[in-house]
């Protein structure tokens, strides 16, 4: 079936078949992107592994940490299907030459900034992801289910660490407080740019690889964030925040799009250092991974002989 | 009747070694090995809150009083975990040496007549066999792989030889069983058995290398920055 | 320096069911590939069997001769049960 028809008719399109070459290239480097920001994404949380504050918060969030791993795992490997190889696709992270989130470059200072993290970061991921799992391209939809199944653990640990520090001392509130005022901004640029500012959108909407718009997305995730901060008893550092019955919607200030983009340049607080850890363990890994090939072509030859 | 103490000893050295392992998550090798090391590290994790909860009853305290609250000199973990580790061959060769001793002790402890300990053992010991094999693996491999990684892996196991010793404090018939396995290991990875001499740990009696000072303060620093605080 | 070879990874989710294929993964060679896909695709309890096999291996239909290949079975309705009108009160049929 010609690929327009299969899109018309909200068909899925698999790996070996046709397809335009824009089309190809764009799930090509979103995918990239994607998982470039699950891997990238490990480094601000795996900041706080060693020091969490107790064990059994030490357990989850390794258990989170690893799940973005796989996250990764799983879209690299979605990405390869379109016949690009991971080993170009981290070259390119590695780089530069390709992007990841801007909001791994955010540094996480406190220990609630773990909590603020899946609260509020996993929590905007959630809402962009889920109509992924509706996305035309087939791999990268069934990666998305497999992701966004695990997604949701995310999001709960880290409400339930805002909400225990919430209730707990007044140090650990004004914890809870600060790392919300830090990322709550952050996680709203995390939808992109505003619809009239977003020139590849259409395209995508087109395509069936994006669902609904940028600002559709970041309206539905502040209705959903905004009645849980009471329940936290955080505030939101938007004093613009208030439901419009009209439009059965929460209004809210408007996003400055030009931290955004100066982030998007390198300039973000952490962007040198994301970059320098994720290249050196590829480097240090790279004595590793050669050998286990050469181990592999040496028994390979051997049950040749 | 089992002491607290030997109890803690084994807490210790699967928390100590937890996290050191969790380090690695985000500096593996290859994104499939972060999530292997990460469930080893789980594992240990899990083991180290088994046994420090069951501490706690003969102590009357809690897991986590017993993981912040102790400092090093109350710790009794063996000095092969503490040590810092961030290159790959000696963090594998550091787990073989210590999952193949945990594999035998834990299945020996499985038949313990103390039925707390031998139901986590019951557990551990198939965690443990997994890891034994993990660490395996990769040791034949980076031993016989290229030449670079041939002298590596030999440093790595010249470098933790050493303290195997002191895992055998206190129970020495698992000495041969232990040590077979690992030479077993060693050959198929055409490296060499070391010849170095042991050194003289004091972890089960609470004396430590400088190392695990700046661990545990790495560890404890914000449990113990609130005092009573519940997270 | 390439990547490790590229694995799909096939999971029995619990006996009586058949492998399912999950994904895949990167890996040296077959042994690793089994241990990474556990490490992997059964962090949840997601099943009790796992086959890998290199995604080289895998010969697939081409998309490109669907309908030769998928067309044909597409008009054998009697293939099917609900072809058969069954009489009334017939059971266990
Ligand atoms: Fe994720
Ligand atoms: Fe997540």
């Amino acid at each position: 079936m010609p690929f327009e028809e299969l899109l018309a008719e909200d068909g899925r399109v698999e790996p070996r078949d046709e397809m335009p070459d824009a089309y190809r290239r764009t799930l090509v480097r979103q995918i990239a992107q994607h998982a470039h920001s699950e891997i990238i994404g490990m480094q601000p949380e795996g900041n706080w592994i060693s020091r969490a504050p107790s064990l059994r918060r030490k357990a989850i969030l390794m258990a989170k940490v690893q799940d973005e791993a796989g996250h990764g795992l799983y879209l690299y490997a979605a990405a390869e299907t379109l016949g690009v190889d991971r080993e170009d696709l981290l070259d390119q992270l590695h780089t530069g030459r390709q992007k990841y989130s801007s909001i791994f470059n955010y540094p996480t200072l406190t220990w609630a900034d773990v909590g603020a993290i899946g609260w509020l970061v996993d929590g905007a991921a959630i809402v962009n992801q889920v109509p992924l799992c509706r996305c035309s391209y087939g791999p990268y939809a069934r990666a998305m289910v497999r992701v966004c199944k695990e997604e949701s653990f995310h999001q709960r640990q880290g409400f339930e660490i805002l909400h225990t520090l919430s209730h707990g001392t007044p140090a650990q509130k004004a914890m809870a407080q600060d790392a919300v005022d830090r990322y709550w901004w952050p996680s709203l640029m995390m939808f992109g740019p505003p619809d009239d500012d977003s020139p590849n959108s259409a395209q995508s909407m087109a395509w069936g690889i994006k669902r609904f718009s940028n600002d559709d997305l970041r309206q539905r995730f502040v209705d959903m964030t905004v009645p849980q901060a009471e329940i936290l008893g955080l505030t939101l550092p938007d004093p613009e925040i208030r439901w419009n019955e009209e439009r059965g919607h929460y209004d809210f200030g408007t996003v400055d799009f030009t931290e955004l983009f100066e982030v998007i340049k390198g300039n973000g607080p952490c962007n040198a250092e994301r970059m320098a850890h994720r290249v050196k363990a590829h480097e240090d890994g790279a004595w590793v991974r050669e050998a286990a090939s050469a181990y592999a072509s040496k028994r390979s030859s051997e049950a040749v002989a | 009747m089992t002491s607290a103490d030997y109890v803690l000893g084994l807490a210790d050295d699967a928390l100590v070694s937890a996290q050191r392992m969790g380090w690695w998550i985000s500096r593996a090798p290859q994104l499939e090995e972060d999530l292997a090391l990460a469930n080893i590290g789980l594992d240990q994790l899990g083991q180290a809150r088994s046994l420090l909860s069951y501490a706690g009853t003969m102590l009357d305290r809690t897991e986590d009083d017993l993981a912040y609250l102790r400092d090093d000199r109350e710790f009794r973990n063996v000095w092969l975990v503490e040590r810092p580790q961030t290159d790959f061959g000696v963090t594998m060769a550091r787990l073989l040496l210590f999952s193949a001793w945990q594999r035998e002790l834990y299945a020996a402890l499985v038949t313990s007549s103390d039925a707390t300990l031998a139901g986590i053992a019951g557990k551990a010991v198939k965690e443990v066999a997994y890891h034994l094999d993990h660490a395996s693996q990769w040791v034949i491999r980076l031993g016989d792989g290229t030449d670079e990684s041939h002298s590596r892996m030999q440093a790595a196991l010249d470098a933790e030889w050493p303290y195997l010793d002191e895992l055998f404090e206190g129970a020495p018939e698992l000495r041969p069983a232990v040590l077979a396995r690992i030479e077993q290991v060693v050959a198929e990875a055409t490296l060499a058995v070391p010849e170095v001499a042991p050194v003289v740990g004091g972890g089960r009696h609470g004396l430590h290398t400088e190392h695990l000072g700046y661990l545990l303060a790495e560890m404890q620093h914000l449990h113990r920055s609130h005092p009573g605080a519940t997270w | 320096m390439r990547d490790w070879p590229l694995w799909e990874v096939f999971v029995r989710s619990r006996r009586g069911l058949s492998h399912v294929h999950v994904g895949s993964l990167h890996a040296p060679d077959a042994e690793m590939a089994l241990r990474n896909a556990r490490d992997v695709y059964t962090r949840r309890q997601e099943g009790v069997s796992i086959w890998v096999l290199p995604s080289a291996e895998i010969v697939a239909s081409d998309p490109g001769e669907r309908d030769a290949f998928f067309e044909p079975a597409a008009d054998k309705v009697y293939r099917h049960p609900t072809f058969y009108d069954v009489p009334e009160g017939v059971e266990h049929l």
